[in-house]
């Protein structure tokens, strides 16, 4: 149930799933763990930090993360990200629908390979 | 003990499918309510500039259709009551259509009432320098942007919804009232719960956070998407709300789609900021104490959520005209169509600018190229085809007609493999901006009509 049929690779749609959407002239992206092993390595590596890195191209200027346990689960607060926001920006995407995508290309290749392994596997 | 009450929603947004609500009471004939929730922040907007043609419009026309369709379930004795937002900037008008289409078909029976006093553009038009007025991202005072105003209305809550329920209504329409508070307000008026019983007011705002957004609860905009089965035909949500507020959130059996700890936990999370302090006129709520529990197929319990006081201000969303923009596309075919799309985009601009029309704010991007994340590392191989979408933004409209008429001429002086130009000119459309601030309690006075037929 909690698996994809799609081949995300050696990225994060492997082991999360996730929801995004506008507030203001910002977004917010949820990443949630699809198993408790995944929740517990997101927990220490997929940092605010590493998140605004990867979208420092739409112009965010830095995340908030929102830890939510008991969904096994992150908020990740983005301002300022839509350029404008749904209104008065010009990008395709002026409501971030497709943040929660972009976020799962996130790629997990500098991770350790045995950690790696050992994630894939345990989801259920 | 009252028995739980079945709260559905048949509409996320105003140009969802027309014809879930009569589908959803087709396949559920025993709801108690059903919600259709027609307002995002920028459709207010939209309204006002439909009422400066019509003083009669400033509404979700849409909204009569869906009265029309539902007909046939009245008049062969469905019970189920209508909760909605599709007032707009016009509730009474719009209650008043509304009661008018339900007495020609000979359903005069039916109880019609309207929830406005949301509107406060005239208060924000008269203080423009006030603290409370004040951009709520950017602290940026209204100022001179007063004049330029559209729109402003209050998110009001579920306590006039309540009273019209209460007072025997068969259909709400209301104007901006939080989009879960059209939730709560049924179950308020259902299992008379106090207005300071936060932790029940807070399980009903959760679920109302979770219909709200129609099939998004059930299967649609899911991470999983491609796997559920019969994605054309997604059911939309249902709650059973108990006394006590904790819910299960279901759908029809006979539909496609899923709810399943994976959509659910999607849609709790969807538009949320701080998870624990999820702001609502009706209660502030945390989202991390509930917990989800399966039960049985496309059943999901949801209990814990816990509640405490609203903020003491109501949030306004507000809206002013910031000039003119227009969109125009092209695809283009070929070996390195990102390289071509792009030079031949900033080719218009160029040609534009030597040619002395200078536009405020442009963009080039290439759908097919990552046009969602432009400059994020996805690491794809280029694509052979692309389509190119040239925007620009000004505040004088003659300024995009002319950049209009600069598209065409990509067909034979751009790149080979151009394909598509058969939409004719780009049109400038009016851009409405997003002012949102807030505003004391006591300024807004919500009212509540009983409309005759």
């Amino acid at each position: 149930m909690n698996q994809s049929s799609i081949d995300y690779g050696r990225r994060l749609g492997a082991i999360a799933y996730a929801r995004s959407g506008d507030k203001g002239s910002g977004a917010n992206v949820a990443v949630l763990a699809r198993h408790p092993a995944a929740y517990a390595f997101l927990l220490e590596w997929l940092t605010a930090e590493r998140l605004a890195a990867f979208l420092e191209p739409l112009g965010s200027d830095g995340a908030v993360r929102y830890e939510v346990p008991n969904l096994e689960a992150f908020n990740f607060v983005f301002p300022r990200i839509l350029a404008g926001g749904a209104s008065r920006s010009l990008r395709l995407d002026t409501q971030g629908k497709a943040l929660g995508q972009v976020v799962l290309e996130l790629p997990l290749t500098e991770v350790d390979d045995a950690v790696w392994h050992r994630l894939v596997e345990d989801c259920p | 003990m009252t028995r739980p009450l079945r709260i559905g929603n048949a509409q996320g947004f105003w140009g969802d499918s027309p014809g879930a609500p009569r589908r959803l009471l087709e396949q559920a004939p025993e709801l108690d309510f059903l919600t259709l929730d027609y307002l995002a922040e920028l459709s207010l907007s939209i309204m006002a500039s439909q009422r400066e043609r019509d003083p009669s419009a400033g509404y979700a026309r849409d909204f009569l259709e869906v009265i029309e369709s539902l007909v046939p379930y009245w008049q062969s004795g469905g019970q189920c009551r209508i909760v909605t937002n599709a007032g707009g900037l016009n509730p009474e008008g719009c209650a008043s259509a509304c009661a008018a289409a339900l007495g020609r078909a000979g359903l005069n029976h039916l109880r019609v009432f309207s929830v406005s006093g949301d509107d406060v553009l005239e208060q924000l038009r008269a203080a423009p320098e006030a603290q409370e007025f004040r951009h709520l991202e950017t602290k940026e005072p209204l100022g001179a942007l007063a004049g330029r105003l559209v729109a402003a209305n209050a998110y009001l809550g579920a306590q006039s919804v309540a009273e019209a329920i209460a007072e025997g209504a068969h259909v709400v329409v209301t104007g901006r009232v939080a989009d879960p508070s059209l939730t709560v307000a049924p179950c308020v008026a259902h299992f008379n719960w106090s207005w300071t019983d936060y932790s029940r007011l807070a399980a009903a705002t959760v679920a109302g956070h979770l219909i709200e957004c129609g099939t998004q609860a059930t299967g649609g905009f899911s991470t999983d998407w491609l796997d559920l089965p019969d994605h054309d035909r997604i059911g939309y949500p249902i709650v059973e709300v108990e006394e006590d507020g904790s819910f299960v959130i279901t759908k029809p059996p006979a539909s496609g789609g899923r709810v399943t700890l994976q959509t659910v936990k999607e849609q709790l999370l969807y538009e949320i900021g701080d998870p624990g302090a999820y702001l609502s006129p009706d209660a502030t709520v945390s989202l991390l104490g509930i917990a989800l529990e399966p039960q049985g197929e496309n059943q999901v319990r949801v209990t814990g959520a816990r509640g405490g006081p609203p903020p003491e201000r109501l949030k306004v969303s507000a809206s002013y005209r910031d000039g003119y923009k227009a969109h125009a596309t092209l695809t283009v075919f070929g070996r390195d169509a990102v390289r071509k799309a792009q030079a031949a985009g900033e080719g218009v601009f160029r040609r534009l600018r030597e040619a002395g029309c200078k536009l405020e704010r442009t963009l080039v991007e290439t759908i097919g190229g990552g046009a969602c994340a432009p400059g994020v590392d996805l690491g794809d191989s280029a694509p052979l085809e692309v389509v190119l979408r040239l925007s620009a933004a000004d505040s004088r409209k003659e300024a995009l007609e002319r950049f209009s008429k600069e598209i065409a001429p990509l067909v034979t002086c751009g790149p080979q493999g151009v394909a598509g130009y058969a939409s004719g000119r780009a049109k400038p459309v009016p851009v409405f901006a997003y002012w949102p601030c807030l505003i004391q309690c006591g300024a807004v006075r919500a009212k509540v009509v009983e409309v005759a037929a």
